[in-house]
Parts: C-alpha cells; sequence; structure tokens
C-alpha cells in the first residue's frame, strides 16, 4: 500500500502526499520497536498445574510476570495448533494465561513446547518467542468407565451404596486434621468459631476397604490400574475409608482429599 | 465507543473533505451503509447474502460511470474508492478485512491533498491519521476484551506518531525526487483558476471576485511603484466581434527588446493555473528557464503551469519594445471585423482624418474616457450585438476589459496598430514577510499601441477613467458596495494584519513544505555538503539518519519506562517483597499475598507480626476498602529490615 502512495506521490508531485506515506511508513517502523518492547523483558515461569484423569485435558499455566512500569497488552500465547489465548499484564504484576494438551496416558506429562507472541499496537508486525519451561503435568489413569462394587462391599456387606447411610449415624467431632474431607467438617461449629471440627461417624472405624492389585485378575495394568482408580473414587465418594495395596506398595486405609490424591498419585506412578 | 464505532468515526472523517467532489448520492450511501453495519453489530440485521453484495459493487460501478463516463481519473477514483470502502463495510469479518478497511481509509486521506494541500487541510488530515490509528490500536488490544480505554489509546497513537515525525522528516528531506513518472488524468488539475486565452466583457469581472493568489514576488531591492506593477500575460489579437483571443501564436523570431534605466531582480512564484503562460513584470531582461516567447514577448512554459513554480528574474519598468514590427504583425494590430460596431469605427475614422499623428488620436480616445461620463464598474450592464457601440454610446459602464477592448478597437479603426495585453496589474506588499502578493483580485487587461519611433507603448485606458484602479488597487477604485466579499473588511487594521500574517505563513509552506521538489531539493541539500546533491548521497545520508533515529528513539523507549502512574501501594508492596526475597524468601507468581505472609512467617517467626501487618495494610488498600492506610503500609515497609 505504501508503495502505490510513494508512487502517486511522485507522479503527482504532491508534497504532503509524500509527508503523509513517509509518516505511515515511519509509523509502522516505529510499531515495530513498540510491539518488541510489548514482549521484551516480560520474565516467563511456570505456574501449577492440576492432576488430572488421562483422557482430559491437562491445563498448564504459564505466568508472565512484568518487572517495568509499561503496561503490557495483549500477550498472546499459543502451543501447537490451538487458539491462542490473550492476556493483559500491568506494570510490576503478573497475569497467567493457560493452555491445554490432552492427556492421553498416564504418568507425568511434560508440557509441549509453546509460543508467546504478540501484535500490539498496530498489528502490522509480530514479535514472538519459542519456549519451552519445564512443566509437567501429574496424570491419573483413566477411571473404568463403569461402576463395579467395591471390593470389600461386596465381600462383607453385600453393599457398598448402603454405606452412605453411614453418614447419618453421627458419633461426635473430633479436631480436623490434614486429610480429612471437606466435606465432613462440622461447619456449624466453624460458623460458632469453635475451630474446625470433623464430624465423626458411626460405623466407619469398621467400614474399611482394601483396593487390592491382587483381587484383580487379567494381565493387562492399565485395565487393572482403571479399576483401582475407579474404586478410588467411588470409595472416596461414599466417604469410605480405603486402602489401596499395589506391588511394592502399600497405602495404610484413610480417608479425605490427601489421602485420595496419594492413593491416585501412586496409580499414575506405578511401574513408571 | 466500541471499535467498530471507532471505524466508522475515522472512515466517516476521511471520506467528509470528498464529499464536495464525489456525486451526491455517495453521501447518504455511506451513511446507510455505515448504518447497516452498525445494525449489524447489534443484532438488528444480517450481513448482505454475496448476490445482493454483488448486486450493489455492480449498480454502484454503473453509476460511477454514468456520472463520469469513466472509472480512471481524479474524481471518479475517489468516488469508487468511498464507495468501495462504504460496501467493504458490509463484507468485513475477519480482523483482515478490518486492516483492508483501515489502509483504505488511510489512502482517502492521500487523496484527500490531490485537492488541497493547505495548512488547514493538512492539519485535519493529520487528525484523522491518528484517530484512524487510534482505531487500528483498538483493533489489536480490545477484540480480545481486553481493558486499553480510548484515552489510552488516542495516547499511545499519539506517541507513536510523533515518533514518526523524526523519521518522516528525513525521509521527506532526503528522499530523492524524482520527475513525473506517467500522464496525469485530465481531470487532475481542474478547478484551478487564472486568466483564460481569451477575453469578452464580463471574463475579468468575474476572475477579480476570487480571491485566490495568482503568484507572489520577492524582490532583491525596493518594490516598483505601483504605477508600474504591469504583470505582462497573455497578448490577445485577434477580435471576432466578441472576444479578444490570440488564434495562432505570434510567429518566432527573437522580440525586439531594448533596454532602459535600471533593471529590477526578484522571483516570482507562480501558483499552478492550468496554462501555459507566464507572468513577468513588464519588461524582463531574460526568459524564464525552459520558456520561450513570440515577437510580442508574451512568455509560454513548455507544458501548463500545473505545480507551482519559481523563476527568478529581472525586469526594466522603461523599454521599447519591437521597434521595427514586420508587415504581418502590423497587418494582424489592424483587424477588425468589417461590419462589426459601425458607430465607432465611424467615430475612428473622424478621429483618423482630423489626427495626421496616431499619438494625438490616442490623447484623444483617452480623453473621451477621461472627460466624458465613463464609470469604472464591477457590474456592468449587458451590452447588445453591437458591443463596443453598446459601451461607448449606451451603458459607458465598464470594467478594465471593456476598456481596453474599447480602446484597441478604435485605435484599429483608426488605423493605429494596437493590440490587447492583459495579466495583473498592482499588488500587494506583505509588511511581514517583505514581498508582494498579487491575487487574481489584481487581474487586469490594458492595451499596447505601435507608434512609430517608440515601439509598442502601453496604454491602459482604464487609468483614464479611473486613476485609483492603477494607483492604489481595485478596492480603492470600485464603490464600496461592489467590493466582493474579502475586501470589504480589508479596512479592519487587526483583520488585514492577521490575513498578512496568515499569507506569509501560507507562503513559506508552498516554498518550504509543498514546494520541495527536485531543484528545491538540489539546491537546499547542497547548502549543508555538496555529496548530498546526488542521489547516491541523498541514500547514504537517509539510510544513516534513519538508522540513528531508529537507535535513539529504542534507547529512550528503553531507558525512559514511565515512573508515573506507579501505584505507590504497589511499589511499597514491591519494596516488602524484593527485602524478603533478599533473605532467601521469595513470592511465587502463583502465590497470593496472604499466602506467602503465612509462608513467610513460619520461615521467619520472629518478623511474623511485621509481616503480618504489612500484609493487612496491602490487602485492605488493594482489595478491601481502607484507603488510608498507604501511609501506615509505606511506614511499616520502611521499617522493615529483615
Amino acid at each position: 500500500m505504501l508503495a502505490v502512495m510513494l508512487l502517486g506521490s511522485i507522479n503527482y508531485a504532491n508534497s504532503m502526499g509524500f509527508v503523509l506515506t513517509f509518516l505511515l511508513g515511519s509509523l509502522a517502523v516505529v510499531s515495530i520497536l513498540h510491539t518488541w518492547r510489548n514482549l521484551a523483558r516480560l520474565t516467563v515461569s511456570a505456574g501449577k498445574s492440576t492432576p488430572v484423569f488421562a483422557g482430559q485435558d491437562a491445563r498448564f499455566e504459564v505466568c508472565l510476570n512484568n518487572p517495568g512500569g509499561i503496561a503490557r497488552h495483549a500477550i498472546g500465547l499459543r502451543a501447537g495448533d490451538a487458539s491462542g489465548e490473550f492476556a493483559d499484564v500491568p506494570p510490576h504484576q503478573a497475569a497467567c494465561l493457560t493452555f491445554t494438551r490432552r492427556a492421553e496416558k498416564r504418568g507425568l506429562l511434560q508440557a509441549p513446547s509453546f509460543t508467546l507472541f504478540t501484535t500490539f499496537p498496530l498489528g502490522l508486525f509480530r514479535a514472538w518467542t519459542h519456549l519451552d519451561l519445564d512443566m509437567r503435568c501429574l496424570v491419573y489413569p483413566r477411571p473404568a468407565p463403569e461402576a463395579l462394587p467395591l471390593p470389600l462391599a461386596r465381600a462383607e456387606a453385600g453393599s457398598g451404596r448402603s454405606h452412605g447411610e453411614g453418614q447419618e449415624d453421627f458419633s461426635g467431632l473430633r479436631t480436623w486434621h490434614s486429610g480429612d474431607s471437606l466435606r465432613q467438617v462440622a461447619w456449624k461449629a466453624v460458623a460458632r468459631e469453635q475451630g474446625m471440627l470433623t464430624k465423626q461417624f458411626a460405623g466407619e472405624a469398621q467400614q474399611e476397604v482394601w483396593l487390592d492389585w491382587d483381587t484383580l485378575a487379567g494381565p493387562d495394568t492399565e485395565a487393572r490400574l482403571s479399576r483401582l482408580t475407579r474404586w478410588v473414587l467411588d470409595a472416596d465418594a461414599a466417604t469410605q475409608r480405603y486402602g489401596l495395596r499395589l506391588p511394592g506398595c502399600s497405602l495404610a486405609p484413610g480417608m479425605g482429599d490427601e489421602h485420595r490424591r496419594q492413593c491416585l498419585e501412586a496409580l499414575a506412578r506405578f511401574g513408571l | 465507543m466500541s471499535n467498530l464505532a471507532w471505524l466508522l468515526a475515522s472512515l466517516a472523517l476521511a471520506i467528509a473533505p470528498h464529499l464536495g467532489h464525489v456525486p451526491l448520492w455517495t453521501g447518504p450511501l455511506c451513511l446507510a451503509l455505515g448504518l447497516w453495519r452498525l445494525a449489524v453489530e447489534h443484532g438488528k440485521t444480517k450481513l448482505p447474502k454475496k448476490w445482493l453484495l454483488f448486486g450493489l459493487t455492480a449498480a454502484i460501478t454503473a453509476a460511477i460511470l454514468g456520472h463520469f463516463h469513466t472509472l480512471l481519473g481524479r474524481d471518479a477514483g475517489v468516488t469508487l474508492l468511498v464507495a468501495m470502502i462504504a460496501l467493504k463495510l458490509l463484507e468485513m469479518k475477519s480482523p483482515r478485512d478490518t486492516m483492508v478497511l483501515i489502509f483504505l481509509g488511510y489512502f482517502l486521506v492521500i487523496a484527500g491533498f490531490l485537492y488541497s494541500q493547505s495548512i488547514p487541510m493538512a492539519l485535519y488530515l493529520l487528525l484523522v491519521v491518528w484517530v484512524t490509528t487510534t482505531t487500528m490500536i483498538g483493533y489489536n488490544d480490545v477484540k480480545y476484551g481486553l481493558a486499553v480505554r480510548p484515552r489510552l489509546r488516542l495516547r499511545l497513537a499519539g506517541t507513536l506518531l510523533v515518533q514518526a515525525v523524526p523519521l518522516m522528516l528525513v525521509l521527506f528531506v532526503l528522499f530523492p525526487r524524482v520527475p513525473q513518472l506517467w500522464g496525469l488524468p485530465k481531470d487532475a488539475h481542474a478547478g484551478m483558476t487564472g486568466l483564460s486565452d481569451s477575453m469578452s466583457p464580463g471574463t475579468i469581472s468575474e476572475l477579480i471576485r476570487s480571491d485566490a493568489i495568482a503568484f507572489r514576488v520577492r524582490f532583491d531591492g525596493a518594490p516598483p511603484q505601483p504605477t508600474a506593477r504591469y504583470w505582462r500575460g497573455p497578448v490577445l489579437w485577434d477580435y471576432d466581434g466578441r472576444s479578444w483571443s490570440t488564434r495562432t501564436p505570434t510567429e518566432g523570431g527573437a522580440p525586439q527588446v531594448e533596454l532602459l534605466g535600471e533593471a529590477l531582480r526578484y522571483t516570482l512564484t507562480l501558483e499552478p493555473h492550468n496554462q501555459r503562460w507566464l507572468f513577468a513584470l513588464e519588461l524582463p531582461a531574460a526568459l524564464p528557464p525552459g520558456s520561450r516567447a513570440g515577437t510580442d514577448m508574451q512568455i509560454l512554459a513548455q507544458a501548463p503551469v500545473r505545480q507551482r513554480v519559481r523563476y527568478s528574474l529581472a525586469s526594466h519598468t522603461r523599454y521599447r519594445l519591437g521597434a521595427e514590427p514586420g508587415a504581418s504583425e502590423q497587418q494582424r494590430a489592424l483587424r477588425l471585423p468589417a461590419q462589426a460596431n459601425p458607430r465607432a469605427q465611424a467615430l475612428a475614422a473622424r478621429w483618423r482624418s482630423a489626427h495626421a499623428n496616431p499619438s494625438a488620436i490616442v490623447d484623444e480616445a483617452l480623453g473621451m474616457f477621461r472627460n466624458q461620463l465613463f464609470f469604472y464598474t464591477l457590474s456592468p450592464p449587458l451590452l447588445g450585438q453591437q458591443a463596443v457601440d453598446d459601451f461607448l454610446f449606451g451603458t459607458r459602464r465598464g470594467f478594465c476589459e471593456h476598456y481596453a477592448g474599447a480602446f484597441v478597437f478604435l485605435m484599429r479603426a483608426a488605423g493605429v496598430p494596437a493590440r490587447v495585453v492583459t495579466g495583473y496589474q498592482g499588488g500587494a506588499m506583505n509588511p511581514l514577510g517583505d514581498y508582494l502578493i498579487v491575487r487574481q483580485s489584481d487581474a487586469h487587461a490594458w492595451a499596447e499601441v505601435w507608434l512609430a519611433g517608440q515601439g509598442w507603448v502601453r496604454i491602459d485606458p482604464t487609468a483614464a477613467v479611473s486613476p485609483d484602479r492603477i494607483e492604489s488597487g481595485i478596492a480603492a477604485a470600485l464603490p464600496e458596495a461592489e467590493l466582493p466579499f474579502a475586501m470589504t473588511q480589508l479596512n479592519l487594521d487587526w483583520l488585514q494584519r492577521a490575513r498578512m500574517s496568515w499569507d506569509m505563513l501560507n507562503n513559506n509552506w508552498n516554498q518550504w513544505v509543498l514546494g520541495y521538489g527536485q531543484e528545491q531539493q538540489r539546491s537546499f541539500l547542497s547548502r549543508f555538503h555538496a555529496s548530498l546533491a546526488s542521489w547516491q548521497g541523498m541514500a547514504i545520508a537517509m539510510g544513516t539518519g534513519l538508522a540513528v533515529l531508529l537507535l535513539g528513539i529504542a534507547l529512550w523507549m528503553l531507558w525512559h519506562a514511565p515512573r508515573r502512574g506507579t501505584d505507590p501501594v504497589q511499589a511499597a508492596y514491591r519494596t516488602f517483597c524484593i527485602r524478603l526475597a533478599r533473605r532467601g524468601i521469595s513470592r511465587a507468581l502463583h502465590e497470593g499475598p496472604a499466602d506467602f505472609a503465612l509462608r513467610a512467617a513460619q520461615l521467619r517467626p520472629d518478623l511474623a507480626a511485621q509481616i503480618g501487618h504489612i500484609t493487612q495494610c496491602y490487602i485492605g488498600l488493594r482489595y478491601g476498602r481502607q484507603h488510608d492506610a498507604v501511609r501506615a503500609l509505606r511506614q511499616a515497609v520502611r521499617r522493615f529490615r529483615p
């Protein structure tokens, strides 16, 4: 376009045409500097990534920290073919961008390399950088699709589901410690400023299940891990105390988010 | 204001100056299509289907063809551009389309300069560029829902433009100018005013209503007396009973000029008038470069003057021209249509038999104008078929072309060779800029008669009727009620001063900015260094200049981080974090202030109270409603020395 403008200006010997053509050309050149500065000196660091199950999208967080006094606008992040996500980073602040990657296999998923780019302010030029941060996301095994009864429930009480009723046999309160499910926190007590207390239910102590690798038949390791994963989730949902036994690794019965996390991690890392 | 609103506004601003020279329907069409697009944005209607858009495009193209009979040329091209912009609005989907529209907007701005390059126009179009650039920033930012406020966007666009200006100046001064590349469309120079190649009653009185500048003259010494300021233009030989013209130019051969007295040196800057003739004070010693003149000293350029030209001349106000004209020239200067104006012819015949001496005949005619009741007026009554008879014996009211025409007619009828000369007479000195401004309103016509031994002698019959016209200018000679509007105001002193200052500004603008062509570039640059006069020199200087400037801007941008606008709360908290980091406790990016305080307090129980206080202040200021704790926070941070 500038070339056409220039030719026109020359042909018409139009001084203001020259002025405008050169002004726009200079504007474009100056915008290169602005685009470059918009990206330059941003510090990039890996953010948290929450574990996911195989088959889900793993989310990786990239944090952009702006050490300078100039706001950065429309910084985009693109990984693979996914369409980009954009963020502004105000002066002396940080902003986080996320990108996802399909988690196909259990274990540790290494984040792919990604591109940070910007075309701000004029969209004529693009500043970019390829980055490869050491970011990993723990991928739990894919839970088996069909719900089988929990192993102990099948062996002793006949119905794992019926244990849900055990929650109603309230027996008392004890102080909360980490690992207890938030679902069992006595929120009313919290509201009365009695501190974090965990509700205890009668019969819980007896209702322990062991999720055991060896009780499962079949040569397929992944299928067995899937089944165990499913059980961990089911037992957790039923607020049942459960232990996990894998070859070379055993987790004592327990319950709560932390216990669930430990079990799932053990399953995810099994054999890897 | 949404991005679309910005886009529509900047396009409207770019289209506005063109509304005067595009067909009348273009404005409403743009408005309608713009409103359509706005309705689409608000979900009230949909974008047109492809076939409809195609039909519209075809219809508009046909309408433009119907109006201009071409799609080429300046006016048709601009109309097409405006229409295409309006249509593109209805086709705009991707960011790419938006950019195309914005570029077309810039294109309209540059097209605006084809019509006017005046200072107000340049300022207006600069404003349009600013707004358009702001729009462009908006599209590269807020389409992602980000928050750059319009004011910030305007400021950023302004910053970009201000930074672009030095680069632009380097390019403008040093980019080698080359002559025109190809022919221009016919209408490229429409609308220029100036003397035409023929004169009939009314042509000059029309012209003098125009306030436009004809040319400006800077004298090396003192300017000549007003009565000597005759600027010679077209010389008209042939009379057809109605109008004077020159059907065939006088045959070549150097004019016989004998120059007397002192030479007056001056530089004349002629505004483009789309005709070939050049003007010079009577009578120049040499011709401007590239021009030629016939024996009648009508100076012609090689091509119509379509750009401002500047030439330096030396003129002598006393001279003898064409002491021995050829026989054909003599004959031509006596030719009249046989049947025209019998009463005037009869009068001339009486003079001829009464006086043997041609100069006595001249005096007779001038005496008639002076002593009988003739009026000098800008709005003379209409004349009939025998125009000279009607004028001399009927209306007796006329303007310079009536007097000059009638006078030359009488002279020829009386056997004295005579011709009409048109040009300008007078001009006003600009006391501020020390130069003479000659406007179209100074247009004038006079006569030349050939007298044996004296050659062609200038006779101005208007001076006989209205001496004021020659001595004090047109404004003094005409009755107040007849003056064109622009002239009536001249009485006000301050207005006159303002007008003169404005003209001086315009003159400098014309000379230095608009007139910066190949010649001026060379002479200007060679003042600094001889090597700059060649295009290689210019290219090297241009490259160096650009590189240095770019580097300068880049460095400035790097070192000049704005301190202003930094939030004091943020700054204090940052100091706090930095001090902790020095002790090995650095805040992770994903860590909120509360989490960080907890962790830090665990690591350094001795500082827990301070950390807690600072964090509490910070969170309160940042997210809560305590706005009075800034001082407390800053004090606490100042005292915090882990």
